[in-house]
């Protein structure tokens, strides 16, 4: 939690451009105050944690996904004498770290709420609360997700943990990795919200959000190596990977995480995160900008 | 028979309403399983062939599964929302009518824009039959056939099973994705590939086994003597499909409206 709402502030206070107030609602804008991306983070976060069944349910199956896709893999891996890219038991790691945190590396995880506000206008309200849209949003998703992962991932990495051995998920090489995986993956969590607020961003233009969805998730997810993962891929799509922001968001912490990177790598790697993060934000910011001021709220 | 094409009508007349949408959508569907079948084409493309089998064989078993789930998804949709109609009492009317609860929640709602889907799994078909060696016999076309509509019926069968559940829960399950989603990603591979208890559980008792490796191996001639045997095993689908049915009488009968 403590991470979580750090993390919330530095969302929030990325600096402002000065907005065209014309089509503001309010132009009086009270003084930035993060504390108020906090409690929107807070409120979204406690409001989520009540869906513990939803919550178990998830548990069972990514569990069971887990299973199905590791033994695809062993399967592959016994059929080939070949020296893979990635040992077994990193891949396993890896899988195993998927399926707990789904919830930071899934893009078409949604909120349709936001999409309904957009849609039937009741973006009215929203402009007419103090504080900036964007920062306010990416708040609300955050929460979503922080809270989505931390009900499912802790009982899976526990029970992965505990499987007998080919399931059986590793513990990171050192503890270096250990820390680095946490920054990384936390990393890449504010990284993919970015990403994914450029999907609501463009439903101020489009009004559906289905067209930018599907096309978000079909190629986010594949170049994110939820299909399969970056290290198996072929040499020259590997190349095509790196270039995408996606990548940073779910393979490149769970390789740090099983030592497939080295630490200098992992080091070079959150750098480039860092630097995804704020070109993501940064340009999402504007084009949401522009996009408000172009948007025409209908009445009734 | 006549009220289902009835139902048919009507529900694809309003969808077409929508016809910008409705395409957007069907191409969707069309893309979507792409990039999983390129995933599966990579590592094939680095590891060479799994527990002996091939690329093209692989592709036989993605394509069939794939087009059963589209076609039941595309019909049996009024099972998969059926949460819904028990939430909102809807299925109160439903019981006052003089036709069958199954004909009547199957008619409540079919899915045409998995049409595309539909076609890359067809694509797909085409392309591995081209390319597996397969000697084709009048037999052998049949049980391709029948592997479909077997997968489409077994599908079928699970949706409803996890329909009869929302008469005790109300609220859906997400569990019962396990078995849709699950046995869709389990069955793109030939299910040898899995552990031992994987295969027996999805042979056995939801028997995807039966539209997947069992009569492929009668289509690559690998049977070695029992050939009609295996080229007759999609009919398991039909068993599956009895037990499913009763259940779901038994669940009509424990029915309680929600009073909404």
């Amino acid at each position: 939690m403590s991470t979580g709402s750090r993390l919330s502030r530095s969302a929030g206070t990325t600096p402002v451009r000065s907005p065209d107030n014309r089509h503001r609602l309010s132009d009086k804008r009270p003084p930035r105050n993060p504390k108020r991306y906090l409690s929107v983070f807070r409120i979204r976060f406690t409001s989520s944690l009540q869906y513990r069944t939803a919550a178990l349910a998830g548990v069972a199956t990514q569990f069971f996904w887990g299973f199905v896709l590791i033994m695809v893999y062993i399967a592959f891996y016994s059929s080939s004498d070949l020296e893979p890219p990635i040992s077994l038991p990193q891949l396993v790691t890896y899988v195993w770290l998927q399926q707990s945190f789904l919830a930071f590396i899934m893009l078409w995880y949604r909120d349709d709420e936001l999409f309904r506000l957009i849609t039937t206008g009741n973006i009215a309200y929203e402009l007419c609360r103090p504080g900036e849209l964007y920062g306010f949003w990416y708040a609300k998703l955050l929460a979503q997700r922080m809270s989505g992962a931390l009900l499912r991932c802790l009982p899976i990495l526990v029970a992965a943990s505990f499987l007998p051995s080919p399931y059986r998920m590793m513990l990171p090489p050192d503890f270096l990795s250990g820390v680095l995986f946490i920054i990384s993956l936390l990393l890449g969590l504010l990284v993919l919200v970015a990403i994914s607020m450029f999907i609501y961003i463009s439903v101020f233009y489009t009004m559906s959000p289905y067209g930018s969805l599907l096309m978000f998730t079909v190629v986010g997810e594949f170049l994110a190596g939820m299909i399969i993962p970056v290290p198996l891929m072929p040499e020259w799509l590997q190349d095509v990977v790196y270039l995408f922001p996606f990548s940073w968001t779910a393979d490149f912490p769970f390789r740090v995480y099983s030592g497939h990177f080295s630490r200098t790598e992992a080091a070079i790697g959150i750098l480039l995160q860092l630097v995804w993060l704020v070109v993501l934000v940064t340009t999402g910011r504007r084009l949401m900008l522009r996009a408000l001021r172009r948007v025409v709220v209908q009445g009734g | 028979m006549r009220l289902l094409c009835c139902y048919l009508s009507i529900l694809f007349r309003s969808q077409m309403q929508y016809r910008t949408s409705f395409w957007l959508l069907a191409t969707g569907q069309f893309f979507l399983p792409f990039t999983t079948l390129a995933g599966i084409w990579f590592l094939f493309d680095r590891f060479g062939s799994i527990r002996g089998w091939e690329f093209p064989e692989v592709a036989i078993c993605f394509a069939v599964i794939h087009m059963a789930f589209a076609i039941s998804e595309c019909f049996a949709r009024g099972f998969d929302t059926f949460s819904s109609l028990v939430v909102s009492g809807e299925f109160d009317r439903l019981l006052v009518r003089p036709r069958s609860t199954i004909l009547q929640v199957l008619g409540s709602r079919f899915e045409f824009t998995r049409i595309g889907r539909l076609a890359q799994s067809l694509i797909v078909l085409i392309w591995a039959i081209a390319h597996a060696s397969i000697d084709w016999t009048l037999l052998k076309g049949c049980t391709l056939v029948l592997m479909i509509l077997s997968g489409t019926i077994i599908f079928a069968g699970i949706f409803i099973l996890s329909a009869t559940m929302c008469f005790w829960t109300v609220q859906g399950l997400e569990v019962a994705n396990i078995l849709t989603d699950g046995g869709k990603e389990l069955a793109q591979y030939p299910l040898q590939i899995y552990e031992r208890w994987v295969v027996r559980f999805f042979t056995f008792i939801i028997p995807f086994g039966c539209v997947n490796y069992l009569p492929l191996q009668y289509l690559l001639g690998r049977t070695d003597g029992h050939g009609l045997l295996y080229a007759l095993t999609p009919l398991g689908g039909l068993v599956f499909f009895i037990p499913c049915l009763f259940i779901w009488r038994i669940g009509v009968r424990h029915y309680r409206s929600t009073g909404s």
